[in-house]
């Protein structure tokens, strides 16, 4: 007993009850949060436990990615929007009587999952032991390799739905403001000197004597 | 196994490729033209609609018409359903195309970005069609559900659009989770994602406790992206709100992937577990059947009604399923003529609105026969054959379905199926009536051009004129159920 809470074993799947419990946390905070920028912040906490996660299965190169760019650059890009945003936090209420009926079957669901899977489940996992990697083993070209001939397809599914997410943005969101003043550089070439830029008005002649006048 | 993709990998994709290629060009052309020369959009998705109709149909009449091709590594498939299935896609959509134009340049929203959403979505649907692997089969979906919450938003400045798209995109959103953590349950019991390989390990194992909990979120993933009960509550918020160019084509076309996606993964790859799911799919094809026939009862806005049909016929469809082999192939038979039905009806929608007015409700089409006889004649034409009346193709496809699970003795579903479309056939009725035997409210002229006008004539007489292929379509449905 004794020698097993000090073998790596114990040490690996203790990290990973711990990172997970995080995770879980921090995306149950994103979602229950008032202030977003508290949910931004608890969805880097869910990101780094993930990495966390993801470098216990030995697959570096994904958890480093993860934390450069969600971390690094998505949701830095996705505070400084909220911060630019003017949002105002609403205070909290307690629970509405939607939260406490959806907790209440939420429960119930999980009670009733449990029972169905709890001692039926185990055995019906694959026993694998966790990945173990050998020496010099490349975790760029394992993801590379996967990522452009196995799953080629499915790769460039994903960048059509990409194209049209923004397409779909864009499309929704681009407005044309009403007081815009700026020239258009191809009809300013298009003017003529006869018929667009001057302009002949004609009016009467005003009557010499009111020029001055006082009276 | 990881080969080098070659021609010959890409020639079974080509329809796919030149759906893509044709969206990319309209997006780029949709910058440069104005909405009075926006024909040129639709001719573009046209032309590239028939030339991807043109390649399947090479490839569906080539060698190798009854083989199966799986390609990029297990990902995609080109079979005689796939091929069918598409056809039947490209046929809808030319309807589409044509009928939301007209619609768009009434209600004076006509943008390029429409019909390169639409085509976008077009692929994903022929992703759903020929995915085969869940991977793919997922991303198929998203794609297709993107594009229509986009679709769904388009009217930006109409509160009801804006409304219908958000309850659209956050059910949406729940629903690819439930069907994501079912797949994910899946992998775990057997390590793999591809179709054929899942089926293989499904049939070798015996504990099928994780498979069926597996099994269960996924077909909560399926019902809803069909519309079925107990998952419809998105359907008639969505094609009401939906501006109607939007509606006719989510009514239509995704109903044929959502077939297509179901038996993938139900027929196909969970085949192992066919007691399993067969007990669920005629709960879900009952109560759809049931909710939808009895919520339409009491509907007076017609697009919000044609919702609640379309659940009822999705209970139809669905309770092919129950009848195994037979079965499947009197579902495709059904999903293929209802789309064709239900493009047609919004059609109908379409062109009796014009600048400034959207025939919504009923009774805007009361004394439609004094004011037009000719539509009025179409409409009844629609209306009869959803509600199944002899002799026109509803009735026939119903009768087919029906069929196939009294051949396998459930008679009690086929009783309760008969007895509710019989309820069903009153708001069809309903809406016969109000057309011949009411006053007319208004003298509004149809206004459409005379191209739609003869394309939706042509479509309304498909539901007499598809009798005499009846033979010939079913042959098609059971050879490519067989060849599965």
């Amino acid at each position: 007993m004794l020698e097993y809470l000090v073998s790596a074993e114990f040490y690996q799947i203790m990290l990973f009850y711990v990172y997970s419990f995080i995770l879980l946390g921090a995306a149950m905070a994103v979602v229950t949060m008032r202030n977003s920028i508290y949910s931004a912040l608890f969805l880097i906490l869910s990101f780094f436990s993930a990495a966390a996660l993801w470098l216990l299965l030995e697959a570096e190169f994904l958890a480093l990615t993860l934390v450069l760019v969600y971390v690094g650059a998505v949701m830095v890009l996705f505070l400084f929007v909220i911060m630019m945003l003017d949002i105002k936090v609403k205070p909290n209420k307690g629970m509405s009587s939607y939260t406490k009926v959806g907790l209440f079957v939420a429960l119930l669901m999980l009670v009733e999952m449990m029972m169905l899977l709890g001692k039926k489940l185990i055995p019906a996992l694959p026993q694998d032991d966790l990945v173990k990697h050998i020496k010099g083993h490349s975790n760029v070209k394992e993801v590379a390799e996967s990522l452009y001939t196995q799953y080629v397809l499915p790769f460039e599914l994903a960048s059509v739905i990409l194209l049209v997410a923004i397409v779909a943005a864009i499309l929704l969101t681009l407005r044309k403001r009403k007081d815009y003043n700026h020239v258009k550089p191809e009809s300013q070439v298009h003017v003529k000197a006869t018929n667009n830029r001057m302009r002949v008005v004609k009016m009467e002649a005003e009557k010499g004597n009111d020029i001055g006048g006082d009276s | 196994m990881n080969s080098i993709l070659g021609w010959s990998e890409l020639t079974p994709i080509l329809p796919e490729l030149i759906i893509l290629a044709t969206a990319c060009i309209v997006l780029v052309l949709g910058l440069f033209t104005s909405s009075e020369k926006g024909g040129l959009l639709v001719l573009t998705s046209i032309v590239g609609v028939v030339f991807a109709a043109i390649t399947t149909a090479k490839f569906h009449m080539g060698d190798h018409e009854l083989t199966r091709q799986v390609l990029f590594n297990g990902n995609f498939v080109r079979d005689y359903m796939g091929d069918i299935l598409k056809i039947a896609v490209y046929a809808v959509m030319l309807f589409v195309f044509i009928y939301s134009k007209q619609y768009l340049r009434d209600k004076n929203i006509f943008k390029g970005e429409f019909f390169a959403l639409m085509l976008f979505g077009m692929l994903g649907i022929m992703i759903m069609i020929s995915g085969y692997n869940y991977i793919t089969l997922y991303l198929g979906l998203e794609l297709l559900a993107l594009s229509s919450y986009a679709l769904v938003a388009y009217d930006r400045d109409n509160m009801q659009s804006n409304e219908s798209a958000m309850k659209y995109f956050i059910l949406g959103a729940i629903a690819s989770g439930m069907l994501l953590y079912g797949m994910s349950m899946i992998y775990g019991a057997v390590g793999t994602l591809q179709i054929d390989h899942v089926a293989l390990q499904v049939s070798n194992t015996n504990n099928t406790m994780l498979l069926s909990f597996g099994l269960v979120f996924i077909m909560v993933g399926v019902a809803f992206k069909l519309g079925a009960a107990p998952f419809h509550m998105w359907v008639p918020d969505v094609y009401q709100g939906a501006p109607t160019a939007t509606t006719l084509f989510i009514s239509s076309a995704p109903k044929i992937a959502a077939f297509a996606f179901a038996i993938r993964l139900l027929a196909q790859s969970l085949e192992g577990l066919f007691d399993n799911w067969q007990h669920i799919i005629s709960v879900i094809a009952m109560l759809s059947i049931i909710i939808g026939n009895l919520f339409a009862l009491q509907q007076d806005n017609i697009k919000r009604l044609f919702a609640y049909s379309t659940i009822s016929h999705i209970g139809f469809m669905l309770l092919g399923f129950v009848g195994g082999i037979d079965g499947y192939a009197a579902s495709m038979f059904y999903i293929i003529t209802y789309a064709l039905m239900s493009v047609a009806g919004f059609g109908m929608i379409i062109i009796l609105s014009c600048k400034g007015f959207e025939a919504e409700k009923i009774s805007d089409f009361k004394g439609l026969n004094q004011r037009n006889a000719w539509f009025a004649f179409m409409m009844l034409l629609i209306v009869a054959s959803m509600a199944g009346f002899p002799p026109l193709i509803g009735f026939f496809s119903k009768l087919v379905v029906l069929k196939a699970i009294v051949d396998q003795g459930y008679y009690v579903m086929a009783g309760i199926a008969v007895v509710f479309a019989v309820i069903g056939s009153f708001y069809y009725l309903k809406i016969i009536k109000v057309m011949y035997f009411d006053e007319s409210e208004s003298d509004q002229e149809i206004t459409a051009g005379f191209d739609v006008k003869s394309i939706l004539s042509f479509n309304a007489l498909l539901q007499l004129g598809l009798l005499l292929f009846i033979p010939s379509i079913l042959s098609y449905c059971i050879k490519a159920i067989e060849t599965l």
